[in-house]
């Protein structure tokens, strides 16, 4: 079932690779193709969710073949509560990735098709595999349709802008696999949900730990690796910013979740205040740099940068609520940053421009695109009633209870938050039309309406009723949080024995 | 679904109709949609005023549907009516039905009108749940949601950089209580463990809880003292109280109405709502009711003194709103909880009635807000100049109107309470009366008696239509009698079974015995007040002038009350503006970029570089190394 939700989207890309001939009038088969080959896996993934036990905080959905059985290498494949979710966001995100690019995509049609479904099955693989070097292989196989993406698709300066991406992660990534190893080695599997029982000694904890956070903060992206991003966004096509912003960046986070806190609580614990202060820099600095960007995507990249902060300072709260309101919030954050490239993506295909001055008084010609644009920039600077309020409040609740002095400086992005949100929106959306172009634009079209509606049913839904979404990975994370409370440099001396 | 549930759901229904059909359905339509639901929830609110108003305070409670539950922590949308409550329902959904009414005629060539309608009807939803919430992570949805109403009709006419300027100040000074209210929730989630008044209430009454917290460099602090102040600073910025004030005058950009409507009558009173509601937590803080004072009293007195220099009609009567709700603070913080929400309550009246009528005006003068270019309108809008001074007595404390129950109430309690602060906001309080009787009767002089100053603007001047005549006519009714059925009740302990008093903290018991010199002070201030504005602006009217000139310096202060708009913008706006564009100019591309990743991308190219250079493939370079090898072996081995 799992290897049918990761791989479907691999077979259809294979299916137009061969099927598809290359030539411009079929470019609309491979749109359709990769449209109903990626609402498929959606449905599946629905099924999946359905078929979810909640109560239990076990993998489900298990899949073992052995692969290299000699080094303790199998295919396994499982989610949990705090995986599923990733799975569905990337599931729901690729569809609609696809169909905001059916007209701003014109060259290189199907190719483009195929690196986005392939891209759509690394990441689900990423957060189904159970396998430390089946992860490392998709986490890193992930890098090449993105790098595709942002270096055939991307604008003027998109080799600069794939490569600092490429090398950034690489680098990044590296180190993660000397910890892959040093773990796989010690442990003698490579299977994560027994690497997660391994006694570690401290020492070891904080070199595999060191080696996970290099990849991990460069991938969510934390203060001071987080330069990739701007550039990334800013070259990189409407949707590829969508997947970018709204999945890519929350397998750092996710990793973090699933290796660092469950398998090296020590290390963890004792590099908590590093990441606090890490984040709390992230949370306000990049605030107050998105304030001054001249571009749009810029400014919603470093917004993403901002956001991503709260998101690590929930996770190691320690607590239900931070560690909830984490998950939550890059849920959140992948629905709403994903709509606001999107947006941005609107008027880019129809002015070619990002730049924040070039624009004024659309909400004259485009009331409707006004009024998604303010519902989702009011999602993003958290008020209540959406999504972003549920996160962030969990986020801070948590945070305080934790460390008042990391809740009360992290609140202060919540005030430059609204900032630079509103400030952007009023001088892109309210004002005077300056700018001749503006007056001749069109509003939002169907196509366009489709890729926005399941995102604003989801910024209400989980705004008012986060139950159904918090409860999928509430039974996950006390897991996680047992786990993490453990004291695993003690039980070293016992597995000795 | 239930009756009450219904008050609050009839008006979003309103808003979503007008807001996402206007379009289709057409203007009329979506006017009438968002009417009729205010008509329904107003009916409903009278009812359940009814219903809680007789007998011994009993009190409504209903969960509706569980929120956010995650750990220990669980917080549900419910209702919660009491008599705070129920007053507030009256007040706001009575309000807003006529400012509904009101805004027929005022916005009737506005282009935008659904979308108008759409927002007040969505502001009105935001402020029910606000008043009618039973936890006070519910009070902050309702809070930050009449937050955003007042950002959108702020910046209604979104073309106007002024409108949508003002806005975002609203937003963000905002946004800066909110940070504090937030804090004080997660104070209250990690001692009680809750955030439903009755469990949190009950445990505070209890002394259930640990009476010291520490607070970041503060160290241990009493804790319901920490709750209170981080709530009050919630309180400040929706109340715009003194420092978080700035945004108030500003928001005048927005039409009429919604001055009226948010910032006069409801939203900007939901701070004192809040203290009030949460008298069970400040009861137990001294130190947090001497602030609460101390700030009230300050405001009312700073905001009534810059009243006095305004020329913007609406301006006037923006930092006459600033100072009354001063009052309101100042009462609550001597423990006169009843006399505030009675001040409240009055206050909504005359102080919609007040906008209303110098909406009115403006509308007479087509679209002029500047008093000096108005003057002798009395005889062309008589009417509107008859409700304008119906409202400004019952404002300024004339004998037996809503205002003159009310403030006397409150003046009366700050005197009786005999605490330093008490005194101290009695004093600031009669100083504040007379400035207050002055700029409003400068107001209604200059811009309805004297001579007219545009001759043009006068000439056309003409009385509104009755959609706007009915409500301002009710609205008068009102600014007459409130105070005096108010009253009684309030004599009568009505509010007793909605607050909570602190033995010894009954100021307002004993507002009755204070001296009679006591008693008729507001009033010889009315009548100082009204002397020195009829000398200035009928006697004498070239004395303004005369004096602006010679006392120039404090009227220049006053005029740019003090000086917090040039001070804030110095300090937060440009400072935040620099150090942004200084992060990301220096930190993120010269330092991070430049010297780290691209720094270490060029020095590999150079290292590269070099290593290639080595390997430049020409035999006579290697032969040339190995030579000087050879040269160099020979030498150390021999």
């Amino acid at each position: 079932m799992l290897s049918l939700v990761t791989f479907l989207p691999l077979l259809g890309a294979l299916a137009i690779a061969i099927g598809v001939r290359n030539n411009a009038h079929k470019a609309n088969m491979a749109r359709y193709g990769a449209l109903i080959v990626s609402l498929a896996t959606f449905f599946l993934s629905l099924v999946l969710l359905h078929r979810f036990d909640v109560a239990s905080s076990a993998f489900q959905f298990l899949e073992e073949v052995p692969w290299l059985p000699a080094f303790g290498i199998h295919y396994r494949m499982g989610v949990d509560g705090i995986s599923l979710p990733f799975v569905l966001l990337t599931t729901l995100l690729t569809p609609i990735c696809i169909l905001a690019s059916w007209e701003s995509i014109q060259k290189r049609v199907k190719e483009y098709m195929i690196a986005f479904l392939a891209l759509e099955a690394f990441v689900v693989g990423v957060f189904c595999a159970l396998d430390f070097i089946l992860f490392y292989i998709l986490w890193e196989a992930m890098l090449i349709p993105m790098f595709l993406i942002i270096g055939v698709w991307g604008g003027p300066n998109r080799i600069y802008a794939a490569m600092k991406f490429f090398l950034y992660t690489l680098a990044g990534s590296v180190l993660m696999l000397l910890a892959v190893l040093a773990m796989g080695i010690k442990g003698g599997t490579f299977s994560i949900p027994e690497l997660m029982d391994l006694p570690l000694s401290f020492q070891f904890q904080v070199w595999v730990f060191l080696g996970f956070f290099v990849s991990f903060s460069v991938k969510v992206p934390m203060w001071p690796v987080h330069t990739w991003l701007p550039d990334a966004h800013v070259e990189a096509p409407t949707a590829g910013s969508v997947i970018l912003a709204g999945i890519l960046l929350k397998m750092g986070a996710y990793g973090f979740l699933r290796f660092s806190i469950p398998m090296l609580p020590d290390a963890a614990r004792f590099f908590t205040p590093l990441i606090f202060a890490l984040s709390l820099v992230a949370v306000i600095y990049t605030a107050l740099v998105a304030l001054m960007q001249r571009d749009l995507k810029k400014l919603i990249a470093y917004s993403s940068v901002s956001h991503m902060g709260f998101v690590t300072i929930g996770l190691f709260t320690f607590n239900q609520q931070g560690v909830e309101g984490g998950i939550l919030q890059m849920i959140n954050h992948g629905i709403v940053a994903g709509a606001l490239f999107l947006l941005v993506g609107v008027i880019y295909d129809r002015l070619h421009t990002r730049e924040i001055i070039r624009f004024g008084g659309l909400a004259q010609r485009m009331p409707i695109y006004a009024v998604i644009f303010m519902l989702f920039s009011m999602a993003s600077v958290g008020l209540p009633g959406t999504n972003g309020f549920v996160g962030e409040f969990l986020i801070l609740l948590g945070a305080f209870l934790a460390s008042k002095a990391v809740a009360f400086l992290a609140a202060t992005g919540v005030v430059l938050g609204a900032a630079y949100m509103l400030w952007m929106y009023k001088r892109v959306v309210f004002g005077e039309i300056r700018n001749p172009e503006v007056s001749a634009l069109k509003d939002v079209g169907m196509r366009e309406l489709a890729t926005f509606i399941p995102l604003i049913v989801l910024v209400f839904w989980i705004g008012f009723y986060p139950k159904p979404f918090l409860d999928v990975f509430h039974v996950s994370v006390q897991h996680l949080l047992e786990q993490a409370s453990v004291i695993k440099t003690g039980a070293v001396v016992m597995g000795m024995k | 679904m239930s009756a009450n549930l219904l008050i609050l759901t009839a008006p979003l229904a309103g808003a979503l109709i007008a807001g996402l059909l206007g379009r289709i359905i057409g203007t009329r339509a979506a006017i009438g949609a968002t009417i009729a639901g205010m008509v329904i929830s107003a009916w409903l609110a009278i009812q359940v005023f009814m219903e809680v108003a007789v007998g011994d305070g009993q009190v409504i409670r209903e969960e509706i549907f569980s929120w956010i539950v995650s750990g220990g922590f669980q917080v549900h949308f419910g209702i919660l009516i009491d008599r705070i409550t129920a007053i507030m329902l009256i007040v706001v959904s009575g309000i807003s039905t006529l400012i509904h009414i009101y805004s027929i005629g005022y916005m009737a060539e506005d282009p935008d009108e659904p979308r108008f309608f759409s927002y007040l009807s969505l502001f009105t939803f935001a402020m029910l749940a606000l008043v009618m919430a039973d936890n006070f992570l519910q009070l902050f949805f309702g809070w930050e949601g009449v937050g955003l109403a007042s950002y959108l009709l702020i910046g209604f006419w979104y073309r106007k950089e002024s409108a949508c300027n003002a806005a975002i100040k609203a937003f963000l000074v905002n946004r800066v209580g909110d940070f504090g209210f937030a804090l004080g929730i997660f104070t209250i989630f990690m001692i009680f463990g809750t955030l439903d008044y009755d469990r949190v209430f009950e445990m505070a009454g209890k002394g259930t809880f640990p009476p010291t917290v520490d607070f970041l460099m503060f160290g241990p602090v009493d804790t319901l003292t920490l709750i209170c102040l981080l709530l009050f600073v919630g309180a400040m910025g929706k109340s715009a109280q003194f420092l978080l004030h700035t945004w108030l005058p500003d928001a005048m950009e927005g039409p009429t109405p919604v001055s009226a409507l948010i910032h006069a009558a409801t939203m900007v009173t939901a701070g004192v709502f809040m203290v009030c509601r949460a008298s069970p937590l400040f009861e137990l803080s001294t130190t947090a009711l001497g602030v609460v004072t101390v700030v009230g009293a300050v405001t009312a007195f700073f905001a009534a003194s810059v009243g006095l220099v305004q020329n913007d009609i609406k301006k006037v009567i923006a930092y006459s709103t600033c100072s009354q709700l001063g009052y309101m603070f100042f009462a609550a913080g001597v423990s006169a909880y009843a006399a505030s929400m009675f001040h409240l309550m009055t206050h909504a009246f005359f102080k919609a009635l007040l906008f209303l009528s110098a909406g009115a005006v403006i509308h007479a003068m087509h679209h002029e807000q500047d008093m000096r270019r108005m003057g002798g309108l009395a005889r062309k809008i008589p009417m509107t100049y008859a409700v304008m001074m119906i409202g400004t007595l019952a404002l300024t404390g004339f004998p037996f109107l809503a205002g003159f129950y009310s403030k006397d109430a409150i003046l009366e309690s700050a005197f009786a309470a005999h605490t330093a602060v008490g005194t101290f906001a009695w004093l600031m309080g009669m100083m504040a009366a007379v400035l207050t009787t002055f700029y409003s009767f400068r107001l209604v002089f200059m811009t309805f008696h004297g001579k007219p100053a545009d001759h043009h603007a006068y000439d056309h001047a003409h009385e509104a239509p009755w959609s706007m005549r009915g409500p301002l006519l009710l609205l008068a009714v009102g600014a007459v009698f409130a105070g005096m059925l108010g009253a009684p009740m309030i004599e009568a302990g009505w509010f007793a079974s909605a607050v909570v008093l602190a033995p010894g903290h009954d100021a307002l018991a004993h507002a009755h015995h204070v001296p009679l010199w006591v008693k008729w002070l507001p009033f010889a201030a009315f009548l100082v007040g009204l002397g020195m504005a009829w000398l200035m602006y009928v006697r004498l009217p070239t004395l303004p002038g005369i004096m602006a000139e010679t006392f120039r310096r404090s009227h220049r202060f006053l005029a740019n009350a003090w000086y917090f708009d040039r001070l804030y913008d110095w300090m937060f706006v440009n400072m935040a503006k620099k150090i942004g564009e200084g992060l990301w100019r220096t930190g993120d591309e010269t330092i991070i970029d430049g010297y780290g990743v691209n720094g270490v991308a060029a020095t590999c190219v150079r290292i590269a570089g070099w290593l290639r250079s080595v390997q430049s493939g020409y035999v006579y370079h290697y032969a040339f190394v190995m030579v000087i090898g050879v040269l160099v072996l020979v030498t150390v081995y021999t």
